[in-house]
């Protein structure tokens, strides 16, 4: 519990007419809040990868979701927590641009409000909209309202970014959607509205506005164990220890936390609050339109888009099963730079780890496959200008090389002109969505031929089986042993009765 | 009446059916946690699998015990002396009510063929298991011995094999029961201890 009531400040209680207005007035008395959030990944969208320094976080990497920010910058920088971003000359140093109100609405609504005040069709984000509701969501933010009940961060305020990440609810992640927001004891045990009623920032610890378990630098395994003083990592260990499991329930569980993440079992499917997941995201079908020139979407029985004229075609999931891999913590990402292999799958990311490796764990991930863009004659992942209002952005014109052109001047890369597709693969590691224990993997799950681990490399464990050969052996010798002996039987019971 | 000789003492025929229960159990659970099929769950499967075990376990320190304070272990010094005759037996001379080439007594209760099986699954199949088994149970620990580089693959590898030897095993001597002078006079020595003795065919050497 905060210790202040912000709506009995005085500060606080004036009409505010601009978002830097109000920040200035936080500021005010929280004279370090705007340094220490400069200095965060939500404000640069950057940060060196651990073991690498490859610069990585959204400026950098490249998905096969909407593919990157380049010169998709003033809707993909919606999320960015400024108050008046701007794709040239914005100045990262101006401390009345952060955007407190971003994190520390505790309404829920200021979010979502804030984005749609930039007036862009519709259709540019939404393949499939409800008009009806348009009015009630395109709500301008009321700012002096919003000042009063400033707070900690709520599911809802991280919420109001994360769980739309790539287009949409749940599209991206898997493990993150709106159905956490109201989450059951079933959906996530921790975050349960009747249980624990934790929010992101119980775990997701923050000082200094730093916050802790970033994707882009997760921790494989987690060797440190409990925290009493400094409370959560943003790791499971960090509050529940290097033993996990209590006294009682089988010994053998513990035995497997050196080389098992604790997601692996406690996650037993994504995407299980009601929200489907993007599974497939292909764009090389994007761009196919109507007779009458008008753009196509078509939905699954479950009422799925399964093809849009802007987003192409796309799969999608509920309940989704994890798939899993060894995982040490280190991600490299392929860039711009890189070389693929155009008629390979390119592995947009590859999560660093082997059975060799003591400090790697397997872990769930979310695999998000597709076809993507390509500049054929360098062989090389692009960018694409989807939203641009002018005649370069994919959505108006569904001209491949002239986005990508534009996207690719906007990243300050050369462009071939030649466009290409590729097969894409992005592994996304699973640690939301805590199912309780009772809903936790069995031992059979894994521990069975053709159980969950059974694609996962260098891998032994019992009730797999091993070197089938020998299996086959065996078991025909013993079938022929058994024959054997039953056609001895038969000889001694016919011939003793003829001498009977 | 027929001759009877005690051919197993009370505690041997406790020891037999002990153990004979337990290898089923065994191998039943045993292939199961080898993933050759499902049956009780993979939990609960290894923790009988594990009972099971450390219970034989215990039963082999009696027997050990037993055998060497009574001398009985002798009974499993091989001998090659008159193997090829009770080869000729099983496979010729039993079809013609030949007399057996063996004769059973108290000193003597396994032919030479028997010997020589049991050796082989003392000498191979015991310790194959046994071992791998040994291995199998304190996996957890081995880093502490410095065994971080053994693969629990092989040791699998090796348990399995071992496993399915006494599968083998197992089907034969099942069978090898019904060949007593009747086909239930194996099977009633085992339990009550007593065999008859199929006096007028006795093998002239015996």
């Amino acid at each position: 519990m905060s210790t202040a009531d912000h709506s009995s400040f005085e500060i606080l209680r004036q009409q505010f007419k601009s978002g830097m207005e109000l920040t200035k007035a936080c500021l005010s008395c929280h004279n370090l809040a705007a340094k220490q959030v400069r200095a965060s990944s939500h404000w640069n969208w950057e940060m060196p990868n651990g073991r690498t320094g490859q610069m990585v976080g959204k400026r950098n990497v490249l998905n096969n979701t909407m593919m990157a920010i380049s010169s998709n910058g003033p809707y993909c920088a919606r999320c960015h927590i400024s108050n008046d971003w701007k794709e040239e000359g914005f100045d990262y140093t101006a401390e009345d641009q952060v955007d407190c109100l971003a994190c520390h609405d505790t309404t829920g609504t200021y979010a979502s409000n804030k984005w749609h005040q930039l007036r862009v069709k519709c259709s540019a984000c939404h393949v499939d909209w409800d008009k009806s509701k348009a009015r009630e969501v395109v709500r301008k933010p009321n700012l002096s309202k919003l000042a009063l009940q400033v707070g900690r961060p709520t599911v809802q305020s991280c919420g109001g970014c994360h769980f739309y990440a790539d287009g949409g609810d749940g599209i991206k992640q898997g493990d993150l959607d709106s159905s956490l927001a109201t989450a059951s004891r079933h959906l996530d045990v921790h975050m349960a509205k009747d249980g624990l009623d934790y929010n992101c920032v119980t775990c997701h610890k923050t000082e200094h506005h730093q916050m802790r378990g970033s994707q882009y630098a997760p921790e494989g395994k987690d060797e440190h164990g409990m925290d009493v003083v400094e409370g959560s990592r943003a790791t499971c260990e960090s509050c529940h220890g290097l033993l996990p499991h209590p006294e009682g329930v089988n010994p053998k569980l513990n035995d497997h936390v050196d080389r098992i993440a604790c997601q692996t079992c406690h996650i037993p499917a994504l995407a299980r609050g009601g929200r489907p997941t993007k599974t497939y995201w292909d764009w090389s079908t994007a761009g196919r339109v109507d007779d009458a020139g008008k753009d196509i979407v078509e939905k699954d029985e479950q009422g799925r888009v399964i093809y849009s004229s802007k987003r192409g075609g796309a799969q999608w999931a509920e309940n989704l099963t994890p798939e899993y891999v060894w995982f040490n913590g280190q991600i490299d990402f392929t860039t711009l730079d890189d070389s693929i292999d155009p008629n390979g799958v390119v592995q947009l990311n590859s999560l660093a780890g082997s059975s060799d490796d003591p400090k790697a764990r397997i872990w769930p991930v979310k695999v998000l496959r597709g076809k993507q863009p390509i500049d054929m004659e360098k062989a090389t992942l692009v960018s694409a200008s989807l939203f641009g209002k002018k005649d370069d952005g994919f959505w108006k014109t569904f001209d491949w090389p002239a986005s990508i052109g534009a996207a690719m001047q906007a990243a300050g890369r050369e462009f071939s002109g030649k466009v290409g597709f590729v097969e894409t693969e992005m592994r996304i590691p699973v640690n939301h969505m805590i199912a309780p224990a009772e809903e936790a993997l069995a031992c059979e799950s894994c521990h069975s031929r053709n159980g969950r681990m059974k694609d996962v490399e260098g891998l032994y464990m019992p009730g797999i089986g091993s070197v089938p050969i020998l299996d086959k052996l065996f078991l025909t010798v013993a079938l022929l042993a058994l024959m054997g002996v039953l056609l001895h039987g038969v000889i001694r019971v016919i011939s003793n009765r003829k001498k009977g | 009446m027929p001759e009877k000789i005690l051919r197993f003492k009370r505690f041997e025929r406790f020891w037999h059916w002990s153990q004979a229960a337990l290898i089923i159990i065994l191998l039943i659970t045993g292939f199961e946690v080898h993933g050759i099929y499902s049956l009780f769950g993979f939990e609960q499967v290894v923790g009988y699998h594990k009972i099971a075990a450390w219970t034989l376990v215990g039963l082999w320190v009696f027997a050990i015990f037993w055998h060497f304070t009574t001398g009985e272990w002798e009974q499993y010094i091989p001998t090659l002396d008159r193997v090829d005759a009770m080869i000729k037996y099983y496979a010729v001379g039993i079809f013609k009510n030949a007399p057996h080439p063996f004769r059973h007594d108290p000193l003597r209760k396994h032919n030479p063929l028997q010997r020589l099986a049991y050796l082989f699954v003392l000498l191979v199949i015991g310790p194959t298991i046994w071992i791998s088994g040994w291995f199998y149970l304190f996996y957890n620990t081995w880093p502490e011995y410095g065994l971080s580089t053994l693969k629990l693959e092989w040791i699998a590898v090796a348990h399995a094999s071992g496993a399915y030897m006494i599968l083998i095993f197992l089907i034969v001597h099942v069978y090898l029961i019904t060949t007593g002078h009747t086909p239930t006079a194996h099977l009633k020595a085992m339990i009550t201890g007593w065999e008859e003795i199929e006096e007028e065919k006795a093998h002239p050497e015996a």
